[in-house]
Order: structure tokens, then sequence, then C-alpha cells
């Protein structure tokens, strides 16, 4: 009989990421398709209209880059966080908050001039979220409280907290009742860069840009990376372990609370409680699979957002739940996550007289 | 006087601890074998909507009860072969279980939201039940709850005094050690890991067929967080987690309470309650953390070959 047996590799397969993504998506494609044929939907169908509603036309295209200004936003920080080993999960909280910062500073100005209240609508925003990662980074750091676990935590009180403001005193007197605040006046609204594509691209543009120079130029970068590598080697090198994660966790905080303030601003123009979709969970998903890597987070930002639109689509066309886009993400995720195995690893097959021989060799040495 | 208010709030406490007792003993078990598994809230779901599809159609809410475990335990065993076949980081295979399971009970329950089953009701407790104070807190319930009473000891036994319990343990303290005495920890963490979420499948049915008699979307609301969060508060011994499963238990009866007599308080903030103490319940457990003794080997992968 025929036998397998399982090898590391001395290195890591060249180009395998880029195979088993592939791989991986076809596999969760596949899984998806299934489950909708379960449900007696054409999946051959499904299948165009999910690709017919993120990419294929101008519209849908637009769409899709709206939504990934948020994620990609987000997934910055996680996947600095992530290199830290700091498991972050609280990017949908600190976006949460952003979104009660930026709407704090329009309903406390709203007369403000423009060149005002834009700033200060984005300092409110990177404070607030910044705190909101803050308080867990200072309670694992100084009581070593699980991050995971509080960050959770986090998420689903700011966005009650966010819930508190906007069904209590923010509520629009001229709503009808409905949970939103007014409109935002003109001066807090960020404007159009080109067609429906708002400035929020343009920060994500800047954000990144910096985000590379300072991880890849700068001596504090270079520490993050290596405090992430082992963190006790860096604490031993003297390297300032707790002033890092606190780093990595504001960092994270405030871009996910931009991603909120643009949210509400741009796409929103108000807050209201349909603000926090899970963009924060989406950008995990998007951190991991891009492996951390900022160019990559900006592909899979899109390939994501994508998907949300995409399923949207299937939504109105074959009334898909919404829940379908949380299903191909976790397979997605799980099926890359096991595909990475065949980086470091290889299957060998193992010929009969081998397995034999080296049976015989175990119970000789036995 | 005061009796009568209060027993009914306690009676809530343990209703409401009951499905976070499940899931907090199920992680605990997965936990003691060495495997983190952050799936437990997309796991309890995916067994709520296991249960609630099974009693809806079989009209036995046993039978539910069952394949609540079973489909819990399948993600389980989907997390052993992406952390123990492909080798994947623990941490985000968890997440992404959680991700996935939330997902899974939201689509195939769409058809079935606000759709009302059996299940379990009430009755009260032969002889004991006529205890005074004791019998109306804790045996006025329904069969879930008592069985829930006795799972601690079970927990405790197995872990405690029996070879299979030990034997996993061993797993998650020390795999090669384990090994090499003629164990496989590699069985274990499957068994901890189906056998975990097996259990917090249970928790999940409890709140689609007990709790109440429908299926909703985000059911848990959480709750699968707030075990992860016990077991650590109960330093993964089984009696601990009763004493924290009741305390969520009543903060959460508390709150019902309160929202039930019109409080002033407006009710998201009634709602961060939970949440809140979640984070000051494990602030206190780290306090006094001498006791704590996560298994060693908790959250590493047994590597092939090895």
């Amino acid at each position: 009989m025929l036998g397998f047996r399982i090898a590391k590799r001395q290195e890591p397969l060249q180009w395998g990421s880029f195979f088993i993504f592939f791989a991986a998506l076809a596999l969760s494609l596949g899984i998806s398709c299934l489950l909708l044929a379960i449900q007696g939907k054409p999946f051959m169908r499904a299948l165009f209209l999910l690709w017919e509603g993120a990419f294929a036309h101008g519209y849908s295209l637009e769409d899709t880059a709206l939504k990934s200004i948020p994620i990609f936003l987000c997934s910055l920080g996680v996947a600095v966080c992530f290199r830290m080993q700091v498991w972050n999960i609280g990017a949908e909280g600190q976006y949460a908050l952003g979104a009660v910062g930026a709407t704090w500073a329009v309903l406390t100005f709203p007369d403000a001039p423009a060149w005002a209240l834009m700033p200060l609508m984005f300092c409110a925003a990177a404070l607030l979220g910044a705190f909101w990662a803050a308080v867990p980074a200072f309670l694992r750091l100084k009581f070593e409280l699980n991050e995971i676990i509080s960050t959770l935590m986090f998420n689903y009180i700011g966005i009650l907290l966010l819930e508190y403001f906007v069904y209590g005193d923010w509520k629009d007197p001229a709503s009808f009742g409905f949970p939103m605040t007014i409109m935002f006046p003109d001066t807090a609204i960020i404007g159009s860069l080109f067609g429906r594509i708002h400035w929020g691209a343009a920060v994500c543009a800047v954000v990144a840009a910096m985000l590379s120079v300072f991880l890849k130029r700068t001596r504090l970068g270079f520490e993050l990376m290596a405090g992430g590598e082992n963190p006790r080697a860096a604490r031993y090198a003297r390297m300032p372990y707790s002033f890092l994660v606190m780093l990595v966790m504001v960092l994270c905080g405030a871009l996910a609370g931009w991603a909120g303030l643009i949210e509400t601003s741009a796409t929103l123009n108000r807050l209201q409680p349909n603000v926090v979709v899970g963009y924060g969970y989406t950008a995990i998903v998007v951190a991991w699979l891009a492996r951390l890597r900022i160019t990559s987070i900006a592909v899979f930002s899109i390939l994501l957002a994508g998907l949300r639109v995409g399923v949207e689509n299937l939504q109105l066309e074959l009334q898909v739940p919404a829940a379908f886009a949380g299903i191909m993400q976790g397979l997605l995720l799980i099926t890359v996550l096991a595909g990475q195995f065949f980086n470091w690893y290889e299957i060998q097959r193992v010929s009969r007289v081998e397995a034999e021989a080296a049976k015989a060799d175990e119970g000789g040495n036995a | 006087m005061a009796l009568e208010l209060i027993i009914p709030i306690l009676a809530a406490t343990v209703q409401s601890g009951t499905p976070i007792l499940y899931a907090t003993l199920g992680e605990m078990l997965t936990e003691r074998s060495g495997v983190l598994n952050l799936g437990v809230e997309g796991m309890m779901i995916f067994g709520a909507f296991g249960a609630f599809l099974f009693t809806y159609f079989t009209g036995n809410p046993w039978v539910g009860l069952f394949m609540a475990g079973i489909f819990a335990g399948i993600l389980g065993l989907l997390h052993g072969v992406v952390c123990q076949v492909f080798q994947g980081n623990q941490v985000v295979s968890g997440l992404a279980l959680t991700i996935l399971g939330v997902g899974l009970a939201d689509f195939l329950g769409t058809p079935y939201v606000g759709v009302a089953t059996t299940g379990f009701t009430p009755f009260a407790f032969p002889v004991l039940s006529s205890i005074p104070v004791i019998g109306g807190i804790f045996f006025k319930h329904d069969a879930l709850v008592y069985l829930s009473y006795t799972l601690p000891f079970i927990f405790w036994f197995f872990m405690n005094r029996t070879r299979w319990g030990m034997a996993l343990a061993a797993a998650g303290e020390h795999p090669a050690a384990c090994s090499a005495a003629g164990l496989n920890p590699v069985l274990m963490r499957w068994a901890g890991m189906f056998f975990g979420g097996f259990f917090v499948g249970l928790g999940g049915a409890y709140l689609s067929l007990a709790y109440t008699h429908l299926w909703t979307s985000n059911m848990t609301g959480g709750r699968g967080w707030i075990a992860v969060a016990l077991v650590i508060f109960a330093f993964w011994r089984p009696g601990r987690a009763v004493f924290g499963a009741y305390l969520f238990g009543g903060i959460m009866a508390f709150q019902m309470r309160l929202q039930a007599l019109g409080a002033t308080l407006p009710s998201s903030l009634l709602l961060m309650l939970p949440y809140a103490l979640t984070i000051i319940v494990l602030l206190f457990s780290s306090a006094r953390g001498k006791g704590r003794a996560a298994p060693a080997a908790l959250g590493v992968n047994i590597e092939p070959g090895e």
C-alpha cells in the first residue's frame, strides 16, 4: 500500500501564497454555491450576479471603491497591531467611537467654517477612536487583561454608546422618531473627489504612504516589527515594549475612528445606527488575508468590499440574505489559513518498499 | 414581603445563567486539551439554530438538543481541521469560525425568523421544589436547567478523577510528555474540540428551546464571548464557572427587570452592563491572579512528526 508522509520544507514555497489564495477562493466559492443550491437558488447565476454587482459596471465599481475606504483604514491599523502580536479585535467599536466623535464636533459647532470644523472632526474622531483602543491596551499592560476579550466587549459597548446618543439627546426632532441626527451642514460633509468617490480615498492614500514610510524607514517602525517577531527579545534590548503596544493600539483606534468619521460624513451625511455594519470585523479578515502587508491590504479591501456589494446584488435579485457575505468571508479566511500549510510543508508519497524499510528500521531501533 | 420580590429575580438569574454555564464548561473542556477556540459565539448560535430546526421538524426538543450539540461540535471539528491538520493559527481560526457560524445561522435561518416551535417548559421538580426559598429559586425550571446542575460535578469528576480526563489535560499541559507516556495528544485535542463544542451547542439550544421558543437572528448577543472570558475568570475550573455564569445571569435578569419596570435609564446603557461586567470580572480575577493556571500549551499547535 502507498503511504504519505508530511515533511517540512527548507524554505517556504515561492509564489505559494498566490496559488493558495486562488485555490482557497475557488474552494470557498464552491462551498458557497453548494449552500445556495441547497436553498434551491440558481448558483451559476448567483456567481454571475456577484461578479456583476461588484466589478462589472462603472456604477458597481464605484460602490465597491466606496465601501473599500473604511475597510482599508480599519485594516491598516488592525494589521499593525497583529504585527506586534497584539490581538486587537476592536476596530468595530473604535470605528463607532470615531463616528460619535465627529458627530459631537458637528453638533457642538454647527456654524463653524469648514476650515475649522473639518480638522476638528478629524481630531475628535481620532481621539475618541484612539481612546477606545487605549483603554484595552492599558488594561493589558497593567493588569494582563486579555485584549481579545476587552476589545470585543468594547465593540459592544461602543455601538451601544452610539445608539444611546442617536436615540437620545442627538436625535433630530424632525425625524419622526427615527434614530438619526440632523443632516450635517455642508461644511461638515466630505465632498467629492471625482464622480461619487469622495476625498476619503485621498485620506487612504496619504495614510498608507505615511504608514509605509514609518514602518520601513524609521527606527520606531523597525522596533515595531522586531517587537512583533519576539516580544521578549525586544524587551531585553531595552526597546519600550509597553510603549509600542500602546502606540499600535492608539494608531489603530485613530484610523478606525477616521473610517467611522468618513462613513458618517461622506456617505450618510448624518449619524444613524446603521453606520456600523461590520467593517471592523471585515478588516480583520482583510488584514490576515493580506498577510499584514500594506499593498496587499489595498487589494483585499477592494476584493472584500466587492464581495459585500456583490451580495447586495444577490439580495436584490435572488433574495439571498446579507449574511451570505459573512459566510464567504469566514470560508475564505478558513481556507486560506489552512492552505498556508502548503507553504511550509509538503506531502511526500512513500512507496511500499520505503515504508517497510522505515518500519523495520523503527522496529530495529526499539 | 421582600422575598416575594427577590425569589423571582434569583430564579431568573439561574435561567439566564444556564446557557452561559453550558458554553463556559464546553469551552473549558476544549481549552483544557490545549486548544484555544474563539469560535464559541459562532458555535453557540449555530447550535441554537440546529436546535430550533430539528425541533421544528421533528416536534421533539430532545432531538433538537442533541442536534445542537452535533452542529456546534462539527464547527469544533472544523477548527480541528484548520489547527491540527493544517497547523493554522488558533486565534485566527477561532475568529473565522465565529464569522462563519454567525453567517451560517443567519443565512440558513432567514426563512424561519420569528417562527415558533415547541421546546422545554418549566415544571416543578418533585419534592425539592417544595423547599422554601431554595425550591422557588432552583427547582421550578425546565429540564435543561436541572441537567445543568449536574454538569459541573460531572466535569470536575471527569477532569480530575478519570484516566481520559487526565489524558486530555496532559495534552493541554505538555503534548510531548503526553505522547511519550503512550497517549495520543492529537486525539485528545480532537475530542476536546468536538465535545467542548457539543456543550457550547447545548448552551445555544437553551436560547432557542427554553429561554425563547422561536428563532431570531443574533440570538446569542455576545454570550459566547462572555463564556470565553468566564473560562479565564474560572481559572479553568468547573466550580468557579458556576459562580461566573450565575453572576452574569443575575446582571441580565436585573437588567431585564429594570427595563420591564420602565426605568428612566435608557435601554442602551442598561444593555451595556453585561459587557462592562465582563471586563470588571476579568480585572478582578487578574488582580488576585495567584491561582491562575492556564494549560501550559494552550494555543500552541502540535506539529506533525513531533
